[in-house]
């Protein structure tokens, strides 16, 4: 029997991993049933949903199952930053064209955000790429994305130092509810918090389970993104949003 | 009134893409399936034409649900497509005679040794501007012809039709057994090896050279044109172009004018320069192509530099040696290294196509010591595509008498930045990526709806390119003429390595 309140799907699922790791070779549908005493198809469908998010491998000759290689990497990122950009640079480049607006994607890395994927403003002037570099989480539209939907990162955002870039910085007695506010609408905005001129909207991408794996967003000269009294243009917050929606879809990480 | 848009069919050689783009010429909805790679034996590679034609079938429908459109808001459907590639399939039923021979297969490698030592040899590449080479079509259907019992009657007596992928896929959403159009387009036609650069028509010297009768091949129209209205997967939107992939990529990059030139970099890659209004003859290993005709205008020319590996190798790093999950993973792992290790993997998987054209050539990894790892082969490999590249360009710049200034690069390996660094450091020009990764449907798309008046002309196109990133050179130049010297040693240690069979 279970423990009162636990999900007995989960519970099943943590007995297959464990009898996988335990056995020596891979095992067949057949047998992890009869060793858990559960019906096929119930095995099956565990099984199938494992496969699914990588945590158990099929082996395509035989039939028979082994843990996955997601599963050991449990412990790193779960979705390879250059991965990321590969999946996206299709709905990157059209966010670009629409929006008039420079992209970027970002994920976080030691209480920073890395700039995954830099898609140039589409007004063929001189501009420098500048994937690898690192931007503050707080004062960023991309960072107070990334800040939103991972806890962790969060605490140890507040209990850092918070640089003040410009008068309109976020600070640590406001993160909380500017964080709160970002989860309420789904997508977050930065106005001169960063550089002084400057503004920027920015959305979730979502893998497997609804997990966020990075924030991709637009930034540019504060008139552009924003109306006269600093509020972020719908139009663009849509795109954003949008461009946002389709790499979460092609990454699993929308329910449609 | 309605938006309306213009789709695209890439059908290539590992998976077939249909995408749904705007007036702008932006990405609006993308579907994809892969299909099988058939090896039956080593240097044998085949596609099943009806899966293929399943897969257009299915993802046709699926791209329109995903944009939110019907096929009334499709101004035009264009179709680009793996070259060469040869099916061959009867008239009557739509059934094909056998699976499609795919442009790696090297089956006919005896077979145009064979034919390279008959007298009109020389004047193949003449006529065709193409090297004798496993590579192109007309070889493949000669083996289909001299393997397939009765097959070569059936052929003369129109019962059995020739196409590339493109006019394979026109003849079914055309209808078929039932009135499906039989045509190709320039472009393609010019892989075959059977028609004549100039005339733009198949060539009776040449198809008496490869014994072809001309009763199965398709008619040959411009790459722009309406040249019906689809029954199947799109009913009642009209059929505007057919290019193939790389003419296509050139076309979707407006590279228009004489002296543009582009890299597509995805399961090979190609570089294609336009040279204007008349065929370029190479003397250093290129290919002369047909780059478009759009109707009633003259053809456009191009010179090409066709490498056979570069994704492909990332692929059999990935599936075959199993060093990395996912493709894109090969950046992170080449990332853990400052720099190759002295290690060097030329892929000569199916010889080496330009600008050597050794068919006999076999891959080799040179340079191994223990101090190599796995981030070290990861650069090697990265790097491959990289001085591939170069060698083209070399070969470009002696054929043309010009030094290429910027390259413009599109296809998958694009979101690759450490490789496309990597190209320009070894050009030692800027290396240019435009809005669309995607740029292969969408010159497709662009020839399209040229053709029924969406767009209004070349220059309008022009307008929609826009610069989506830049890689500028920063290489020691030491260090690159010493790195190619070392690639250029390692790309000769796999000549000769297929020795002729005794007879
Ligand atoms: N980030 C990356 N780094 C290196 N190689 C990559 C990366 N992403 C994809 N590739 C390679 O690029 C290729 C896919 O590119 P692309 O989608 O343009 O090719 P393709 O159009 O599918 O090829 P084809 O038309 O022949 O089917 C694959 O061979 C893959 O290995
Ligand atoms: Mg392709």
């Amino acid at each position: 029997m279970g423990v009162p309140g636990a999900i007995q799907s989960i519970e099943r699922a943590a007995a297959i991993l464990r009898l996988l790791a335990s056995s020596s070779g891979k095992l067949g549908m057949g047998e992890i049933s009869r060793s858990l005493e559960l019906a096929k198809g119930t095995t099956h469908g565990i099984l199938r949903t494992l496969q699914q998010v990588g945590f158990v491998e099929q082996d395509t000759a035989s039939g028979r199952y082994q843990l996955g290689a997601a599963l050991l990497h449990l412990g790193s990122s779960y979705l390879d930053v250059n991965e990321l950009r590969s999946r996206s640079i299709n709905w990157a480049d059209p966010l670009a064209s629409r929006s008039g607006e420079a992209v970027r994607i970002g994920t976080v890395l030691d209480g920073k955000v890395l700039v995954v994927h830099h898609v140039f403003r589409p007004d063929d002037t001189f501009q420098t790429l500048d994937v690898g570099s690192l931007l503050p989480l707080h004062a960023t539209a991309l960072g107070k994305v990334l800040l939103a939907w991972d806890a962790a990162a969060a605490i140890v955002a507040v209990r850092g130092e918070l640089t003040a870039f410009t008068r309109k910085t976020v600070t640590k007695s406001g993160l909380g509810r500017a964080l709160a506010t970002v989860r309420e609408s789904g997508w977050a905005a930065e106005a001169g918090e960063y550089h002084p001129e400057e503004a920027g909207i920015a959305a979730p991408i979502r893998g497997h389970g609804g997990l966020v794996v990075g924030a991709i967003g637009i930034s540019g000269p504060t008139e552009r993104v924003c109306d006269a009294r600093g509020r972020p243009d719908p139009t663009l917050i849509g795109y954003v949003r949008d461009a946002a929606r389709a790499i979460s879809r092609d990454l699993g990480g929308l329910r449609t | 009134m309605t938006e309306s848009y213009v789709v695209a069919i890439d059908q290539g050689t590992t998976s077939t893409r249909c995408i749904v783009f705007d007036r702008r010429g932006q990405l609006v909805s993308v579907q994809q399936r892969e299909h099988h790679q058939h090896f039956p034996r080593p240097g044998w590679v085949e596609h099943d034409a009806v899966e293929i034609w399943r897969a257009v079938q299915q993802l046709g429908p699926r791209t329109l649900r995903q944009a939110g459109i019907g096929p009334e808001q499709v101004a035009a459907v264009g179709i680009t497509n793996q070259r060469e590639t040869t099916v061959l399939w009867d008239r009557h039923t739509g059934i094909p005679v056998s699976r499609a021979i795919v442009w790696q297969d090297t089956r006919t490698d005896e077979l145009v040794s064979a034919l390279a030592a008959q007298p009109f040899a020389p004047e193949v590449a003449v006529r065709s501007g193409l090297p004798l080479a496993t590579y192109f079509s007309a070889p493949k259907v000669r083996w289909l012809l001299d393997h397939t019992p009765g097959l070569r009657e059936r052929c003369a007596r129109g019962d059995v039709l020739f196409g590339t992928m493109e006019t394979w896929l026109i003849w079914n959403l055309t209808g078929g057994p039932s009135g499906g159009l039989h045509v190709t387009d320039v472009t393609n036609a010019s892989r075959t090896m059977l028609m004549d650069l100039r005339t733009l028509s198949w060539d009776d010297d040449l198809l008496a050279f490869f014994d072809i009768p001309r009763a199965m091949l398709p008619s040959i129209r411009s790459s722009s044109e309406v040249y019906g209205r689809a029954v199947e997967a799109f009913p009642g939107v009209r059929i505007g172009a057919a290019l193939g992939d790389q003419q296509a990529a050139l076309f979707g990059q407006t590279c228009f004018a004489p002296g543009d030139a582009k890299c597509t970099y995805g399961t090979g890659s190609f570089l294609l320069l336009n040279t204007g209004s008349a065929p370029v003859r190479s003397t250093h290993g290129l290919l002369s192509t047909v780059a478009y005709q759009i109707a009633g205008a003259d053809p456009v020319y191009a010179l090409e530099g066709s490498i056979a590996i570069t994704g492909s190798l990332v692929q059999w790093f990935r599936d075959q040696l199993g060093l990395i999950g996912t493709a894109p993973e090969i950046e992170t792992l080449a990332r853990t290294v400052e720099d190759n290790g002295g290690c060097y993997i030329v892929p000569a998987f199916s010889g080496l196509f330009a600008p050597h054209w050794r068919s006999e050539a076999r891959g080799v990894i040179v340079g191994l010591t223990s101090y190599i790892t796995k981030g070290h082969l990861a650069r090697a490999v990265l790097e491959a595509t990289g001085w591939q590249t170069r060698e083209v360009v070399d070969a470009m710049n002696a054929d043309s008498g010009l030094a290429l200034r910027s390259l413009r690069v599109d296809g998958g390996m694009t979101a690759d930045n450490l490789l496309m660094q990597f190209v320009a450091d070894v050009l030692d020009v800027p290396v240019v990526r435009p809005m669309v990764a995607e740029t292969v449907s969408l010159g497709a798309a662009y020839a399209a709806g040229l053709a029924v008046g969406y767009w209004p002309d070349l220059a309008d196109l022009r307008r929609n390119w826009h610069r989506a990133a830049q890689w500028l050179p920063s290489m020691d130049p030491e260090l690159r003429a010493d790195e190619y010297d070392n690639w250029q040693r390692a790309v000769e240690r796999t000549f000769d390595w297929l020795r002729p069979k005794a007879s």
